[in-house]
């Protein structure tokens, strides 16, 4: 019996969230006497898939098919079907991404398993397994006590704390077989942004609101972006104005962050904003208005103009450093 | 072409949540329900496929009789008849299973959904129904046409999108900004009364997940307000109080 981890990999080495799942994989495993294997898909190197070890997992089935290079929820699933009745797994697990989330589901509806989405706890194993999970966009939990024999996880990044190990894992190629059926859809372009660092995965953001006034007042917020190794995201408004790009957009309706730091310049802290920011460890707002909303849900506050607070602490924590 | 809209019945995004009978029920007073916004881009856009292809647009909420104000709206905005499926939704295989047998009696070219529900946020139910149906599906959607009998249409994808081409039918997840949200006008909301609502009784689904027990999170504690001119102190406490640097 192993408990079988989903993981994406981007540039060659395995995604932080995805390094997430698999900590919570090998804990899992520890808790239920079994071990865990690691599904990897896609071109990825062996030195890399191997240190999947460091966080936990004993083993990874590579399923290196060229096919399997571009992003298909219908045939990632299907893999992941077989790879679970191969290691007879009950437990699978993956990171709570748009990927992970599609995989999950048509994994789920192959295995006549349930598919638990944004758990935020280890299981409680006594008496039956229990997880909790977010719920209302962060504004609340449930703890769900799940039936089925065979369990889909995909966990909520900041759920666990990644651990390593220093070992590596035992690497074996995965032959699945493919249906056709999966392939009908063809990628005709793909558009790229050009920041390294994508905002679901990013440790820390920097995010602008309509107190950044105009799309060319965004450079003090990306120096700072820059200096602390950050990814930028917006409010709704500032994508919508065309300010800046759709997918930096967060909140109730845009992407959902969970990153350690998160820092709000000139965001009012609408209710809609706060729900796709609360699952941050620590929120810094910088707003010229002191009765703005969002220092409410703040632990750190600084009450002053965005233009002069951002390069002044810029130059800090470059000094800093 | 028959395309499926699929809405959810949720809290207004502003919603204060808090919950009843032990933490065992959502406390739904003083709560305004609305169609789900993602859900409410999918029927926007299903509106205007239809009057740029021809067609229908049929609604289908997996919920009990209270949701049916939402449903009348759907069909102001523009859809043509409706399906309520009768229960009280609990989770998303119960709710995926009832949509894939209705799309089984129907052969729409297009399911329409929202990328996620905004009460349980799962994004599974396009996947579930997808595999169900044995067809494929994409989310996020945020652009999407249809030319003749195929899709073209861009996802997101981590920091950027994809276009891509594929045969109907499919199932599609959808977000802004595939379409504007549609208001409905009097003329809409007068034929929305007299358009068909059908209520079907569900089909039968294993318990899978039980929701046991509803908490919410810990209050946050104070807000330290740190004075403009000591922005190198915020850096300190960044590094040694909260540890985040
Ligand atoms: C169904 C629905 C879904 C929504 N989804 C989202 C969502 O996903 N994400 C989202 O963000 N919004 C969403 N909204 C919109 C939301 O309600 C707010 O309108 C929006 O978040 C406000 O954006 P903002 O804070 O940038 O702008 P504003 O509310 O205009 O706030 C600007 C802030 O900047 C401050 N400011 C101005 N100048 C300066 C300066 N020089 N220095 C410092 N501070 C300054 C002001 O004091 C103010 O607090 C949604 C709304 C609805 C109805
Ligand atoms: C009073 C009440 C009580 C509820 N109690 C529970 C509960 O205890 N546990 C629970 O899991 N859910 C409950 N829900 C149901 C919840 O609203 C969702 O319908 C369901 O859980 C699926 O959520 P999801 O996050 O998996 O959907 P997602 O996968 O996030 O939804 C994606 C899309 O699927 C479609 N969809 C989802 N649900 C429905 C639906 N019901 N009808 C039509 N289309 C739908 C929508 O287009 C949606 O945008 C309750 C709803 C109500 C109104």
């Amino acid at each position: 019996m192993s408990v079988l981890v989903f993981v994406e990999i981007d540039n060659g080495s395995i995604k932080k969230s995805s390094q997430e799942a698999i900590t919570y994989g090998a804990e899992v495993a520890r808790m239920t006497n079994a071990t865990a294997t690691v599904l990897a898909l896609g071109a990825a190197d062996e030195s890399a898939l191997a240190q999947a070890g460091n966080f936990g997992a004993t083993k990874v089935l590579h399923a290196s098919d060229s096919k399997l290079t571009q992003e298909n929820n219908m045939a990632y699933a299907d893999v992941l079907a077989q790879a679970a009745l191969q290691e007879g797994s009950s437990v699978i697990v993956m990171a709570k991404t748009g990927l992970g989330d599609a995989v999950a589901a048509r994994a789920a509806a192959k295995l006549k398993a349930s598919v638990i989405s944004g758990v935020t706890s280890l299981p409680d194993l006594n008496g039956g397994f229990k997880v909790t999970r977010s719920i209302y966009t962060g504004k609340a939990f449930a703890s769900v006590d799940i039936r089925s024999e065979i369990k889909i996880l995909a966990i909520r990044k900041n759920a666990i704390e990644v651990t390593e190990s220093g070992n590596t894992a035992t690497v074996e190629p995965f032959y699945p077989t493919l249906k056709d059926a999966s392939f009908t859809a063809k990628v005709t372009d793909v558009e790229k942004s050009n920041a390294e660092l994508s905002l679901s995965e990013a440790d820390i953001i920097v995010s602008g609101g309509r107190g950044m006034k105009g799309p060319e007042n965004w450079q003090p917020l990306i120096d700072l972006a820059k200096a602390l190794g950050a990814a930028t995201g917006c409010s709704k408004p500032v994508s919508d104005l065309d300010w800046r790009p759709h997918h930096e957009h967060i909140g109730q309706t845009g992407i959902k962050v969970a990153p350690n730091l998160y820092i709000a310049c000139g965001i009012s802290g609408a209710i809609q904003h706060l729900a796709g920011v609360n699952g941050s460890k620590c929120i810094v707002v910088i707003n010229k208005d002191p009765e703005a909303p969002f220092f409410k849900a703040a632990d750190y506050g600084i009450v002053g103009d965005v233009f002069e607070v951002l390069p002044r602490l810029t130059k800090a924590i470059e000094n800093s450093k | 072409m028959k395309i499926l809209v699929c809405i959810t019945n949720v809290p207004d995004t502003t919603a204060k949540i808090t919950f009843a009978e032990s933490d065992t029920k959502l406390n739904k007073t003083g709560i305004q329900f609305i169609i789900g916004p993602y859900d409410d881009y999918a029927l926007a856009r299903a509106v205007e496929l239809k009057e740029q292809n021809g067609g229908t647009v049929t609604v289908l909420n997996v919920g009990e009789a209270e949701g049916e104000p939402q449903i009348r709206k759907a069909l102001a905005i523009g859809a043509d008849d409706a399906i309520r499926v009768n229960a009280e939704p609990t989770d998303s295989y119960f709710v995926a299973s009832q949509i894939a047998h209705i799309a089984q009696q129907n052969n729409y070219d297009l399911i329409l959904m929202g990328r996620e529900s905004i009460d349980f946020n799962s994004g599974v139910v396009h996947g579930l129904v997808g595999e169900m149906l044995g067809i494929p599906s994409f989310s996020p959607v945020m652009k999407l046409d249809i030319e003749g009998s195929t899709a073209k249409f861009a996802r997101e994808i981590d920091g950027g999108k994809e276009y891509m081409e594929a045969p109907l039918p499919l199932v599609f997840g959808c977000q802004e900004p595939i379409a504007d949200w549609k208001i409905p006008n009097m003329r809409g909301i007068m034929t929305a009364r007299t358009k068909p609502l059908q209520v079907v009784e569900p089909v039968a689904v294993d318990d899978m997940a039980i929701n046991e027990k509803y908490t919410q999170p810990a209050a946050k504690g104070e807000c330290k307000m740190i004075p403009v001119e000591d922005v190198e102190k915020l850096v300190t406490l960044l590094r040694t109080e909260a540890k985040v640097l």
